[in-house]
């Protein structure tokens, strides 16, 4: 589908052009997520978006299904009420790493403990960027942000770790960078039954790039090119050379039963009688 | 009767509040208004327990016990706080197992074993709160046998039925012999 | 058993009769998380909703949730949380969300002693300002206070059918006494219960604006499915139900808001009034107080002094008239509450001078009893001499 048929198609277009600012990765994401949906048998209409509050959290605006832009960090909890209310709509969450990983970090931990059918996509740029530009839990140690003047003493997640730990079945990691890699695990992430998550390292020129010696979007892209070690190369580099570097590709897939498929074999089933 | 104000205290653990709640469900098996309410400690087990029970032929509007028609004790603890919020032309009944010193009370007062008639002659010491509704019931015909024998097996596990039945008639029976001896 | 059959009336407290109306309202979600006194609820719905299909989860805290709950509704199903005291504060910015976003949903605050963790296990009615003003900004509330077992049934019902009528939430102000007491109450059967299901859109999606108002100020709202592809969103948005960033629209959204409520006031509220017709003092009581108040003006009428009772069944919107009525005719108004007096200044506003108002005020943990209210109305009879 060309570029113009996919956004007639998945774009509010009366919506565009969006809030966020030039040389911000969200609209690589965005891009991706709704290239990855097409790339599934979604029905359109059974498709819902789900986000909370920042930057990142206006995409389903422009989004063309049911969408639902809640509070600050609440994502995850309401998007557990559609999903369980109506498993046969899909749910997809787009968050900040503000919003999912400080605010709303107990919501992803229990979410992913559950294997709840959800795609959550991060849009990770280190940085609260609809609030001008405080350092987050992903901000890494030592940048600067407008409320960590002197640099950030807060150590930061490593958030696929923490998903991985707490039950999630698919975790991946990508960056804006690497766009078409992104909408291949997207679309991985949204066929697979149970909680997947993906993490995207984006770039936020505008707070976090001019106060981290970024001169350019471009220079940040360059970044993620230069930082993001796919996971089969990583094998073959020693602790030293992988310093300072990230992962990137699909980190870790299982198959485990499915919170709101369990709830109809096991809850109801024995609510009504009919195992024991 | 127009209102008879109940209160069943002892510690957690004993089903004071299973037995409030029995109580309750006797009185509307014969026609009448019950409310039955209760205070607990956050333990689930050895704390102060108390239920309080209203039964009454009219409305019941303000739902918890003042001073009480009756007062079931069946710890020291709660015979020394509850005892003497009982009217004092009331019914008191001890477990006399547990309180060794019972008040000075100018109405009834029946001491009763009566974890020691569910452990001996019973079988099981859970169903002491069983045998206290058969005393309670007994001396004071608060309601009839009927409707308290079918809201006691309506409560109780089906495997305990033919125990707890063990346990009412038990009661009842103390009661018997406890007002036998009143009208010697 | 054959005596249960032959005799329809039961023993439940009120926060089983809050889980039996909302199976019969059609509550067909719940979320929740463990809180005394209302845990009974969520207990009584994991139990009850699966063997009906429906779906109950325990959350990780309050907020998710209230959270939850919303989802659901926007997912088409009658909606469902319980809480109490310290897990209401927490559900607040949510609870304005769903107004903004104009979800229906029902919260049931069984409030207990507070502030803070206060004493868990012990009555209070201290949230009846918070129920009202507990999200920010301005919103339009419906709150209502059961008295009995037997009515914390009839307006659990009434909290599902005006939070669907409306698409607003509903609170049910439930107090310990009520949700923890257990009475002899006859149910109505679920057949004889009127139910009201929100209204759903006729209009194809093409034309459809999600936040137009109908004639009653009310937007009809589809389910996400249903391929009317809406957007929900706390901000400030119009008819279409984008965001616009604009004051005026604000005004306009915000304004509706309060009006739909508003404007229904006179079927909402309302109040039980008892021997007020003669009364030189009226007692003003709600919830588990309500009881008290009404054993006290029986036994004084027996003593000879002439006390009446208005009890507010909503706590919002309040009901203006009853108060407003017994404003002309008594000699002096008591508002006894389990608080340090919030109900007081609704009957202080509409009686506006006419009837000298006085509080009667416990936060002792203990319910208000009968003597309490006569004692008090003996000295506020010698005041008003």
């Amino acid at each position: 589908m060309s570029v113009k048929d996919l956004v007639d198609r998945y774009c509010r277009v009366d919506k565009l052009p969006h809030i966020w600012c030039p040389g911000c990765g969200n609209g690589i994401i965005m891009g991706a997520v709704i290239r990855a949906l097409d790339k599934t048998d979604f029905d359109q209409d059974k498709t819902v978006i789900v986000s909370g509050i920042g930057c990142s959290s206006r995409a389903p605006g422009y989004m063309n299904f049911d969408t639902l832009h809640t509070t600050h960090g609440r994502a995850l909890a309401y998007a557990t009420g559609v999903k369980f209310a109506r498993p046969d709509l899909n749910v997809v969450v787009l968050t900040g790493d503000g919003d999912c990983s400080a605010i709303g970090g107990n919501h992803l931990i229990h979410a992913a403990r559950r294997n709840i059918d959800l795609t959550v996509v991060v849009f990770n740029n280190s940085i609260y960027g609809m609030t001008g530009g405080q350092f987050s839990p992903l901000t890494p140690a030592h940048s600067y942000a407008s409320t960590a003047p002197y640099g950030s003493i807060d150590r930061n997640f490593d958030l696929c770790k923490l998903v991985q730990a707490a039950g999630g079945t698919y975790v991946a990691r990508s960056t804006a960078y690497h766009a078409r890699q992104l909408v291949n695990l997207i679309a991985t992430g949204l066929n697979h039954k149970g909680f997947a998550f993906i993490e995207v390292v984006t770039q936020c020129p505008m707070y976090y790039g001019r106060r981290n010696k970024f001169p350019s979007p471009v220079d940040m892209l360059k970044w993620q090119q230069e930082h993001a070690v796919p996971v089969k190369a990583a094998a073959k580099l020693s602790p030293e050379q992988m310093a300072g570097k990230f992962l990137i590709g699909e980190l870790h897939r299982e198959e485990a039963p499915e919170y709101t498929a369990v709830y109809e074999t096991d809850v109801i089933a024995k609510a009504r009688g009919d195992i024991n | 009767m127009k209102k008879l104000e109940l209160r069943l205290s002892g510690f957690g653990g004993q089903g004071l509040i299973t037995a409030g709640i029995i109580l309750a469900e006797a009185a509307i098996l014969d026609g009448k208004n019950a409310v039955q309410s209760q205070s607990y400690g956050p333990e689930a087990r050895g704390g102060a327990s108390k239920a309080e029970v209203i039964i009454s032929s009219e409305e019941i509007d303000y739902p918890k016990v003042g001073q009480a028609d009756l007062c079931l004790a069946m710890s020291q603890q709660a015979c020394d706080k509850y005892a003497g919020n009982t009217q004092p032309n009331g019914v008191l009944v001890l477990d006399s197992g547990y309180v060794k010193n019972p008040p000075e009370f100018s109405g009834k007062m029946y001491s009763v074993p009566i974890t020691e008639i569910a452990t001996s002659e019973v079988g099981r010491n859970i169903v002491a709160n069983i045998v206290a509704l058969g005393v309670i019931a007994g001396v004071t015909n608060v309601v009839t046998r009927e409707s308290l024998e079918t809201a006691v097996l309506d409560r109780v596990p089906p495997h305990t039925k033919d125990l707890n039945k063990k346990a009412l008639a038990a009661g009842y029976e103390s009661a018997k012999n406890l007002l036998q001896r009143e009208g010697e | 058993m054959a005596a249960k059959t032959k005799c329809k009336a039961q023993l439940l407290s009120g926060n089983e009769a809050c889980v039996q109306g909302a199976l019969v309202a059609g509550i067909r979600f719940f979320a929740g998380y463990p809180i005394t006194p209302s845990t009974e609820v969520a207990e009584g719905l994991a139990e009850e909703l699966p063997k009906i299909g429906g779906r109950f989860i325990q959350m990780e805290d309050e907020i998710a949730s209230m959270g939850a709950v919303i989802g659901a509704s926007l997912a088409g199903l009658k909606s469902m949380t319980a809480t109490s005291g310290p897990g209401f504060s927490l559900k607040q910015e949510n609870i304005g969300f769903a107004a903004m976003t104009e979800v229906p949903c029902v919260v049931v605050n069984v409030q207990r002693y507070g502030p803070s963790t206060g004493l868990p296990t012990s009555p209070a009615q201290g949230d009846i300002m918070q129920a009202r003003w507990g999200t920010h900004g301005d919103h339009p509330v419906v709150a209502l206070m059961p008295a009995s077992v037997r009515e914390t049934f009839d307006l659990t019902v009434e909290a599902v059918n005006l939070a669907e009528e409306l698409r607003t939430p509903v609170i049910i102000l439930l107090d310990e006494v009520v949700g923890h007491m257990r009475e002899r109450v006859e149910l109505p059967a679920a057949e004889d219960v009127e139910l009201f299901n929100r209204v759903k859109p006729t209009e194809s999606p093409d034309t459809f604006l999600p936040y137009k108002p109908a004639a009653n100020l009310v937007p009809p709202m589809p389910a996400y499915g249903d391929g009317y592809r809406f957007h929900a969103t706390g901000l400030v948005h119009d008819e279409t139900g984008f965001p616009c960033g604009k004051g005026a629209d604000g005004n306009t959204l915000v304004r509706r808001l309060q009006a739909k409520v508003e404007q229904r006031q006179p079927k909402i509220a309302r109040a039980e009034t008892f021997q007020t017709e003669d009364a030189e003092i009226v007692i003003v009581a709600a919830g588990s107080v309500a009881r008290s108040a009404r054993a006290a003006v029986k036994e004084a009428r027996a003593q000879g002094i002439k006390l009446g009772l208005v009890r507010p069944i909503t706590a919002w919107p309040f009901p203006e008239e009853a108060i407003d009525s017994v404003a002309q005719t008594a000699k002096a108004l008591i508002v006894a509450e389990m608080n340090l007096g919030q109900m007081i200044l609704e009957v202080e506003r509409i009686a506006a001078g006419r009837a000298p108002v006085f509080g009667l005020n416990r936060i002792d943990a203990e319910l208000i009893t009968p003597e309490d209210i006569i004692v008090r109305a003996q000295e506020v009879t010698n005041n008003v001499r």
